[in-house]
């Protein structure tokens, strides 16, 4: 029996065509599930204070990348809630692509309605119909979530939870719901959070006295409860522009901080409304570790590391067959047959590959034995100049290793010296990965830490890229020499007005991942679209297409123009110019030669006639080719589905 | 390999026989790779006569399509040599739009793309020995069955496939999708220049591209060239928007990095290298190594003893050959696999042969690099001091904060500790000094073995030795071994210990009465294989047990199973498991699942 009823089909509907299955779901995958519980302050304070969207002043350059920029150009002002809001919003709809199986509680706290399992003032946990307060995402709480802000004030509404004559504690109460939320799932496998979003950094500043220490004291002892069942709690404090948000004032004590780490947490600037939306995204999403590695320098030494996947493709998931009558999974069972006498057989042990005429046998741990080296180790085996990683060096998304000194105490020293002294001698490290279903020869890439005004950009740590083995260079330059019996090279004048183009098309602001996938988009809308029954089909834009205005400016257009006389000349007509039109290849002969003929056969026929009258299958198939020739339609496939392509075609 | 054979006195001089010749090889469409081997010591060769032979060589290169390769090791040489030749294949034939005004024609190919270890056929050995014409081929039939109703089957043609989305899966029929389909034009756009900097080298996601201009296009040629060239001038580079194939639902964003050619015969060209969409980039934060304790910061002594081996270990020495540079570094598994292929055609029942030394040389540290550098190493290892962390117990393989418990802190590590460590280990003061042998370490400094402990806790000693699943504590000694750290092996182990130790309870269980211990263990083990994200460990075994226990008469330890709510691990809990959440509980139901 065989439970692979989910397949992963990145080519059907990703039709990339290179892609194939092996390299899709990598090895390396994410470690456990995980149950986060958003406490968002909804006092009145997230209301009033706001943070201002304008972006710094545009460059002055002839094209500048203003697509980012441009988003932000259009809103207005935003407060601390809708800042709040959007970054859960969009948080949500990240998980629901790629970690659905993530659970998810949004919680309001502050309000002035109630609604919690344990009937406590203050605090408000939102959901939709059909899922739990703690649950995974589904298409209907994102769209409901998406407009909370229109109907917050009348369904769930904003006030003080503290106040200083009653003895509500709003946050209490916030952190008890948060807890009980939680009360599922083991510990074992699951990753507990609560998020707690706010701008206050003295929640209890309104009262005095005992009661105030009083409320403090419960406040902390159910904060280090939760924290005690496994729970980790943490704060996405946000500052208001008057206000520097203080952690020591009371929620250092929270979190348990001291010193050091205090100083280390900086609360989330508000100045520009981006880099806030941008830090807020960065701390939802809980660091996924792929895998200890143990990383032997030689010598008897060796250190601990850590390795993350920060960049890898995603993909518009597995493809669950389903049962087109009761719309209920399907799975496969999968049965082997002998080809030769077809009597049903248990999985075979064996494997064989063809060789010299020979089938030769191989059992399935011989297979894993070859593939067997150095399995679990990262071994390095020296270092080269930077200069000689090539920019074609490259199979597959790199992986970021980092030091742990959990158990191994001594390797983040020894990692941070090798960085540095890598760094400085721009240098890199090669040594072999022994993964055990891909082993292979990595380069790994010193990266210094790089942070801007909106915070860490590039952490530091180093970049493991998988070379490849000459078995997978492919000598493409040398291919055409045939054709070019000496190649020309640009002279000095052309490549200066390339150089002037060059400088005048120039992205400032881009940054690598900016676009989002537009084919990924759409295919998660038409899925939301069709997951709430919607009948209107989304459109989704499409930012990746070169900026239009941007190259109509007047001096790109000549720039342009220039190098474009200086290495074509003039009266040039790129249609037509290859030296050696009359040598195109034979296939693109035989293509032209088969058109030539369908179109001269295809006047013979009345298309229209014949489809009509229900005379198309009469016709042969070279005939019924003609038609897809003269149209351009595919001429793959079974007769019937060639007569079936030609009456959609028609419209019939 | 070597141009000898040709005769001096009769048809002109060599050098004329030479161009002879490569006239003829171009006229015949010949192509030549000529492999020069120089080991490192030909210093008593005649250089005379290398001179000359590299002369004739370098005529028959500027003359026909032959290249010339020079390599200094045998590991080189394996590489050099070609396995398998492929024919290559445009990915995109068409315009590069540089802007509305002005294109260029270029071809696509592919300049890496992973050469993949052969996918084997599955051997059927039912045909008769006598037989001749048998394929020996295994035909595979797929059937579909409804979740619900097992029995009930499902015609290929009546699925519809389906999407998740959260807990939904959403029904989409192809007509239906490739009616919403995003699809966008076939083409290549320039979207812009931008610094070289700015695309850092991490981001790259895929094999790489070549775009070269249109074979035979002079204009194209040089409009590369000219664009190429001062690119590289300004360090620039380009980000492109494609689309390979007309109804390819997908866009692909990527940079053009320029690739000079350095020779006369090969024009100038661009690599492509695909970069992330916003939905592939995770942005993790990491702590700042500059705001770590001082304890954790390399002092002035150690940074200067890492500058040393980044300097020293170097595999790219002036004046001698790049060690393994890509071009030239076959593939160890691939020609592993090819060896014994090779071996067994020989010799059917043949062992595997070892990885070849020349292979090792890939896998493994350069031994003459090391020694050569021993004394950068013995300097290195002084001045840093590595341990297991000692306060790291079995159930905190899963972090849950522990307090640590203060006087047993280990002081900040003092490199005087860790010189002691090496050079007199016997008086190393662990607490209890007895754990620790000699010995061990002094073998360790000529091994570059996996296994570098430099202390172990004497206490720690009884956790870490539990080697099999006894009778009295199966559950107990079972995250004993998981938690095992000296040898990865020691999982596997622990799990198929645990496997039969349930078998065994099963069988010699009398009216039930080892049932309760055979479940505790059946769930330590489900939980050992989520957390070891082994998953088809135990949901195989769980399949087995079921089969063992209907053939044995003992279905009312299933019942007690059932009862107990054991399930299948699913994908919700270990990622690398198959079974979807939906179905974890169904094999309860079936009297005899097969068994892979």
């Amino acid at each position: 029996m065989d439970w692979s009823d989910s397949e992963v089909d990145p080519d059907e509907i990703f039709g990339d065509g290179d892609e194939d299955p092996e390299n899709g779901p990598y090895p390396e995958r994410d470690a456990t599930k995980e149950m986060v519980v958003y406490l968002v302050d909804a006092s009145p304070r997230m209301f009033s204070a706001t943070c201002s969207s304008e972006v710094g002043s545009l460059d002055t350059q002839d094209y500048v990348s203003t697509k980012h920029s441009k988003m932000t150009e259009n809103q207005k002002d935003a407060t601390h809630f809708e800042i709040a809001v959007h970054s859960i919003a969009s948080a949500l709809k990240t998980q629901i692509i790629n970690r659905s199986y993530d659970e998810v509680a949004i919680c309001f706290f502050n309000t002035r309605e109630k609604k919690n399992l344990q009937d406590l003032n203050g605090v408000y946990v939102f959901t939709v119909p059909d899922r739990e307060d703690l649950d995974r995402p589904t298409a209907r709480l994102i769209k409901e979530f998406d407009c909370i802000e229109d109907s917050f004030s009348k369904n769930i509404g904003s006030a003080y939870g503290i106040l200083s004559g009653t003895r509500d504690n709003s946050l209490y109460n916030a952190l008890w719901a948060a807890q009980g939320l939680l009360r599922k799932g083991s510990i074992k496998t699951t990753d507990k959070r609560i998020l707690l979003i706010t701008n206050e950094d003295d929640p209890f500043g309104n009262i005095k006295g005992v009661t105030k220490m009083d409320m403090m004291r419960t406040t902390l002892q159910r904060a280090k409860d939760a924290q005690e069942l496994g729970i980790s709690i943490e704060i996405l404090p946000l500052s208001r522009p008057d206000n520097e948000f203080n952690m020591s004032t009371f929620y250092a004590d929270l979190l348990g901080l001291e010193g050091k780490d205090l100083a280390d947490f900086k609360a989330l600037v508000g100045e520009r409304l981006e880099d806030m939306k941008n830090q807020l995204r960065k701390r939802m999403f809980r660091k996924r570790k792929v895998r200890r590695i143990n990383f032997i320098l030689g010598n008897g030494i060796s250190i601990e590391v850590d390795s993350y996947a920060l960049v890898r493709p995603t993909n518009p998931g597995a493809i669950t067959w389903l049962d087109s009558v009761t719309n209920l999974p399907v799975k496969s069972e999968r049965s082997f047959f002998c080809s030769d006498t077809g009597s049903l057989l248990q999985e075979s042990p064996q494997l064989f590959q063809t060789y010299k005429n020979q089938n030769i046998l191989f059992s399935v741990d011989e297979i894993s034995e070859i593939k067997r080296t150095s399995v679990g180790h990262l071994r390095l085996l020296g270092f080269k100049p930077l200069s000689l990683l090539k920019d074609y060096h490259n199979l597959r998304p790199s992986t970021f290793v980092f030091p742990s000194d959990e158990e191994m105490i001594g390797s983040t020293s020894i990692f941070i010296a090798l960085l540095r002294s890598m760094l400085r001698l721009k240098r890199f490290a090669v040594a072999f990965n022994g993964s055990s279903s891909n082993p292979h020869l990595v380069a790994l890439v010193a990266q210094d830490e790089i942070v801007s005004a909106s915070g860490q950009v590039e952490p530091a740590g180093m970049h493991m890229i998988y070379l490849p083995y000459s078995d997978d260079i492919r000598p493409i330059e040398e291919l055409h020499t045939d054709k070019n019996p000496v190649a020309p090279r640009a002279t000095d004048d052309q490549i200066k007005s390339a150089s002037s183009f060059v400088k005048r098309v120039e992205l400032k602001e881009f940054s690598v991942g900016q676009f989002s996938n537009p084919g990924l988009q759409r295919h998660y809308a038409v899925l939301q679209a069709l997951a709430l029954d919607e009948d209107e089909m989304p459109d989704v834009k499409d930012d990746t297409l070169p900026d239009e205005e941007g190259f109509a400016r007047p001096k790109i257009v000549t720039a342009l123009e220039e190098f474009k006389l200086s290495v074509y000349g003039e009266n040039y007509n790129e249609e037509n110019d290859t030296m050696d039109t009359g040598k195109t290849s034979e296939a693109s002969r035989k293509r032209k030669l088969i058109a030539d003929h369908a179109s001269k056969e295809y006047a013979n026929y009345n298309w229209s006639d014949l489809a009509d009258s229900g005379q198309l299958k009469d016709l042969t198939v070279a005939e019924l080719k003609y038609y897809l020739n003269v149209e351009k339609l595919p001429v793959t496939g079974k007769k019937e589905a060639l007569v079936t392509r030609i009456l959609t075609h028609m419209g019939k | 390999m070597r141009a000898t054979r040709i005769k001096d006195p009769y048809e002109g001089t060599k050098e004329d026989q030479v161009n002879t010749i490569a006239m003829q090889m171009t006229a015949h469409g010949m192509k030549m790779e000529c492999i020069i081997f120089r080991a490192k010591q030909d210093c008593d060769l005649d250089k005379g006569v290398m001179e000359e032979n590299d002369f004739l060589l370098s005529l028959f290169s500027n003359k026909s399509s032959s290249k010339m390769v020079y390599v200094e090791s045998a590991t080189s040489l394996l590489g050099a040599l070609r396995t398998r030749n492929i024919s290559p294949v445009t990915t995109y034939r068409g315009d590069f739009e540089l802007g509305p005004q002005m294109r260029i024609k270029v071809w696509v190919y592919k300049k890496t793309s992973e050469e993949k270890f052969p996918t084997l056929k599955k051997y059927s050995n039912k045909a008769p020995p006598t037989d001749k014409f048998a394929t020996h081929e295994v035909k595979v039939d797929y059937e579909y069955k409804s979740v619900e109703d097992p029995k009930r089957v499902v015609p290929p043609e009546q699925r519809i496939k389906g999407y998740r989305y959260g807990p939904q899966v959403v029904p989409i029929s192809s007509a239906e999708l490739d009616a919403v389909k995003f699809k966008p034009e076939k083409s290549v756009k320039l979207l812009g220049f931008t610094s070289a900097s700015n695309i850092m080298r991490q981001y790259y996601m895929k094999d790489v591209n070549l775009f070269i201009a249109e074979p035979g296009n002079t204009k194209a040629i040089l409009a590369i060239s000219a664009l190429a060239r001062a690119m590289k001038e300004m360090n620039k580079v380009a980000i492109v928007r494609c689309v390979w194939r007309q109804g390819q639902t997908n866009v692909v964003i990527g940079v053009l990095t320029p690739n000079l050619s350095e020779n006369d015969k090969t024009p100038d060209s661009f690599y492509f290298n695909v970069l992330p969409f916003a939905e592939d980039v995770r942005e993790f934060q990491f702590p700042s190594f500059s705001n770590l304790p001082p304890s954790k910061q390399p002092n002035e002594q150690q940074q200067e003893a890492a500058d040393k081996l980044v300097q020293m270990l170097d595999l790219a020495p002036a004046g001698k050959e790049e060690a393994l540079q890509p071009d030239l570094t076959p593939n160890p598994v691939l020609l592993r696999f090819y060896h014994s292929l090779e071996m067994k055609s020989k010799d059917p029942i043949a062992t595997l042969p070892p990885l070849d030394a020349t292979l090792k040389r890939i896998t493994e540290p350069d031994a003459g690099l090391l020694n050569q550098n021993g004394v950068v190493f013995e300097e290195f290892r002084r001045c840093f001091e590595v341990k297991e962390n000692p306060k790291l117990k079995k159930s905190s393989r899963r972090i849950i904060e522990e307090k640590p418990s203060g006087s047993d802190k280990e002081g900040e590590g003092t490199g005087a500790v860790a010189m002691d460590a090496i050079e007199y280990p016997s008086k190393v003061d662990t607490g209890k000094g007895d754990g620790y042998e000699s010995k061990d370490i002094v073998d360790k400094q000529g091994d570059y073995s996996s296994k570098v402990t430099f202390k172990k806790e004497g206490d720690d000693e009884s956790k870490f030795k539990v080697e099999k699943i006894g009778d009295d504590n199966p559950v107990q000694d079972f995250e004993a071994m998981l938690s095992r750290r000296d040898n990865p092996e020691w999982v596997e182990k622990a799990i198929n210990n645990m496997k039969q130790k349930i078998i065994s309870l099963v069988e010699n269980s009398f009216q039930g009465d080892n049932y309760l211990k055979a479940w505790e263990c059946l769930v330590a083990l489900r939980k050992g294989c989520i957390m070891e994200q082994e998953p088809t460990q135990f949901n195989k075994f769980l399949y087995k047990l079921d089969k063992y226990c209907h053939e044995k008469q003992l279905d009312d330890f299933l019942e007690y199973l059932y009862q107990r709510d054991v399930t299948l691990i699913s994908s919700a809990e270990a990622p690398e498991s198959k079974v979807p959440e939906c179905i974890t509980r169904i094999w309860m139901g079936k009297k005899e699942p097969k068994v892979e």
